[in-house]
């Protein structure tokens, strides 16, 4: 095992198209660090860059202590599991295990033991003899990722590997992975463009978008401290509610939005990047952060009540998935999202009220993305 | 009814033909077994009155015949060799390896099947002398090596093959060389079983460049001897149609066991599956 390092990596194409912008972080010995963005952010080339498959343009990509940019990918010792499996079709379960093994020229009883313990870990023991074309779509994935770590290499590189199977299997194989990763103690650097995928597995998170870096952190810190509105709208199922406006202090601090006045705390309006903050600003809230009033209250009420910080919109449809209820309440000229527990709920169309917990508020930069509080 | 009807029509149509075709192949057969002359009476006779092997005795002891065998199998089992190698070669390059003016060389390459062999025939031989290969066996060989076609074939079935299977095989530790041997060969086998035999029986039946290339009597290939054959002996029909059958038997042997690969390569990439 080994540590990755990358140092400014970039990656422009002939075209001029910029595909990776100067990429730097260190995946530690032993981490499972997820990449995660959407299509075309740049993650599965950064993949292929550290396999070896994907020129660098500039920057220094060092595997554990040694620099391997210009290393073929076969002298670099990683495993890479791909997508659509990419099995060698001719060859059985066994051989495409052994393949790696043989040209490595090991023994070929040492070749046998390493398949045995790999087909164990991975229950396919009753599969060895049979080709890829008799497999179903899991037990290629399994095969795939056999032939990854029955080599033992010094890292491991999975491009989207789950992104083929149907989403039963995918929850299978996806803790199958992390059990995997804690009984290997493997560097493992994961592409996905499912979040959810990336929160689960990965130890910590590198969230791309066009080619840029936007935010290295852990899942919960992701979640919690978005390091900007890309990372915020990202992460998270249903995504975050942006309100966008202008902040205004009169009659109390609140944020001036489309036809509504969206109440703020005016400690956090005394804060200095919002102090100074003249231009538009959006202001982002989680589902679950916002919550149902008591039916009937009237925003005089609310006051009295002690939740100071709510807002009245129109319910527009109810969205049960069992142990949770998502509201679509339609709220100064757009639909927010709210999650809240199973519970009698008013028909579509009525008037709601939804508090809100103030210290969950983020701030960003309207026009820039940055986070401002 | 109406089905049924069809169903005869359509068929017996299939039968007439394939009996059309079929018949001058076994009248040529049949007539190689007859005594010598037995084929010119009137009306010719489908089925030889005797039965005689002479003239096939006759071809391979006095004719030379076995030499010309030898040197048609020696040329044509070379040359396809050689053509698997460089237009499997090539093809898989033009498909999947990434290379400097790929795109501008196969452009040239496609635009060149505009040329009719018959034009680059005097500059071929020029060419050929000036390496000191006539009335050699590479002579007859190395033209058909590598052709456009070929190369062509390889490629269009290449395309298909995944980026990512070459780039398994890299990261397993394949060198470019092991990658080809180990995973493109074996998945490119129907394509290079259907060029196999296209290279076989174009190189078996040429007839045009042998005959320029080669000119020592010990060199010729079969359709040439059997040419030559056929100008010394007018007469004996049932000599040069003894010929014949050792000429196109062969090839016809081999395209029936093949057959099967070759329609697989043939319909590869058409039909899902």
């Amino acid at each position: 095992m080994a540590l990755v390092r990358l140092e400014q990596v970039r990656k422009v194409y002939d075209s001029g198209q910029v595909a990776v912008a100067g990429a730097s972080f260190t995946v530690a010995d032993g981490e499972l660090v997820a990449l995660v963005g959407p299509s075309g952010c740049g993650k599965s080339t950064l993949l292929r860059m550290i396999a070896g498959l994907e020129g660098i343009t500039s920057g220094d990509l060092y595997i554990g202590d040694r620099r391997v940019n210009d290393d073929a990918p076969r002298d670099r010792d990683i495993a890479m599991v791909f997508q659509n499996y990419a099995l060698y079709p001719h060859m059985s379960v066994r051989d495409n295990l052994a393949f790696g093994l043989k040209l490595r020229g090991a023994s070929k009883a040492s070749i046998d033991e390493q398949v045995r313990a790999a087909a164990a870990t991975l229950e396919l023991g009753a599969l060895l003899d049979r080709k890829p074309r008799a497999l179903s779509g899991g037990q290629r994935q399994r095969v795939a990722l056999g032939r990854a770590l029955v080599r033992n290499p010094r890292v491991f590189l999975l491009d989207e590997p789950l992104s083929n199977l149907d989403a039963k299997l995918r929850l299978s194989m996806r803790s199958e992975i992390g059990r995997l990763h804690r009984s290997l103690r493997a560097t493992m650097l994961y592409v996905t463009h499912d979040q959810v995928e990336a929160m689960t597995l990965g130890q910590r998170i590198v969230v791309l978008n066009a080619g840029e870096i936007q935010q290295i952190d852990t899942p919960m810190q992701l979640y919690d401290e978005p390091a900007n509105l890309f990372v915020a709208g990202f992460i998270g199922s249903p995504a975050m509610n942006f309100f966008r406006g202008r902040l205004g202090t009169t009659p109390r601090s609140q944020l001036l939005c489309h036809d509504a006045v969206l109440p703020l705390p005016p400690e956090h309006l005394a804060r200095p990047a919002l102090r100074s903050a003249a231009n538009e600003i959006i202001v982002g809230l989680r589902p679950e952060d916002l919550g149902l009033c008591a039916p009937g209250t009237s925003a005089a009420s609310a006051t009295s009540g002690g939740d100071d910080y709510s807002f009245e919109g129109v319910l527009e449809s109810v969205e049960p998935v069992g142990n949770e209820i998502f509201l679509h309440v339609r709220y100064a000229g757009a639909e927010r999202i709210c999650r809240v527990p199973p519970q009698a709920l008013p028909e579509p169309g009525q008037a709601l009220r939804l508090r809100y917990t103030p210290a969950k508020l983020k701030y960003f930069d309207a026009s820039s993305g940055a986070r401002l509080a | 009814m109406k089905a049924r009807a069809s169903f005869w029509l359509v068929n017996g149509a299939l039968w007439l033909g394939a009996a059309a075709a079929l018949f001058p192949l076994l009248w040529m057969l049949s007539v190689s077994l007859m005594p010598s002359g037995a084929s010119s009476t009137y009306p010719p006779p489908l089925w030889p009155a005797a039965f005689t092997l002479d003239h096939y005795r006759d071809l391979f002891a006095a004719q030379h015949m076995g030499r010309y065998f030898l040197n048609s199998v020696i040329v044509a089992s070379s040359a396809t060799l050689l053509a698997l190698v460089f237009n499997g070669m090539a093809g898989y390059a033009f498909a999947k390896l990434r290379f400097r003016g790929r795109e501008a060389l196969y452009q040239l390459l496609l635009a060149g099947l505009l040329v009719p062999v018959q034009v680059t025939m005097i500059p071929l031989f020029g060419l050929l002398k000036w390496l000191g290969l006539v009335n050699t066996y590479a002579g007859a060989i190395i033209p058909g090596v590598a052709s456009i076609f070929g190369i062509f074939l390889v490629r269009q079935f290449a395309l298909s093959i995944p980026d990512e299977l070459l780039d398994a095989a890299r990261v397993d530790g394949a060198s470019e060389w092991r990658v080809f041997r180990s995973v493109v060969v074996p998945v490119l086998k129907p394509i290079l079983v259907t060029l196999a035999i296209f290279v076989f029986l174009a190189t078996w039946n040429d007839f045009m460049w042998p005959l320029i290339v080669l000119s020592d009597r010990d060199m010729l290939t079969l359709p040439v001897a059997l040419a030559s054959l056929a100008s010394e002996h007018v007469q004996d029909n049932e000599l040069m149609m003894a010929g014949a059958v050792v000429t196109v038997l062969p090839v016809l042997l081999l395209f029936l066991a093949l057959q099967r690969f070759y329609l697989r390569g043939i319909m590869a990439g058409s039909v899902k599956g």
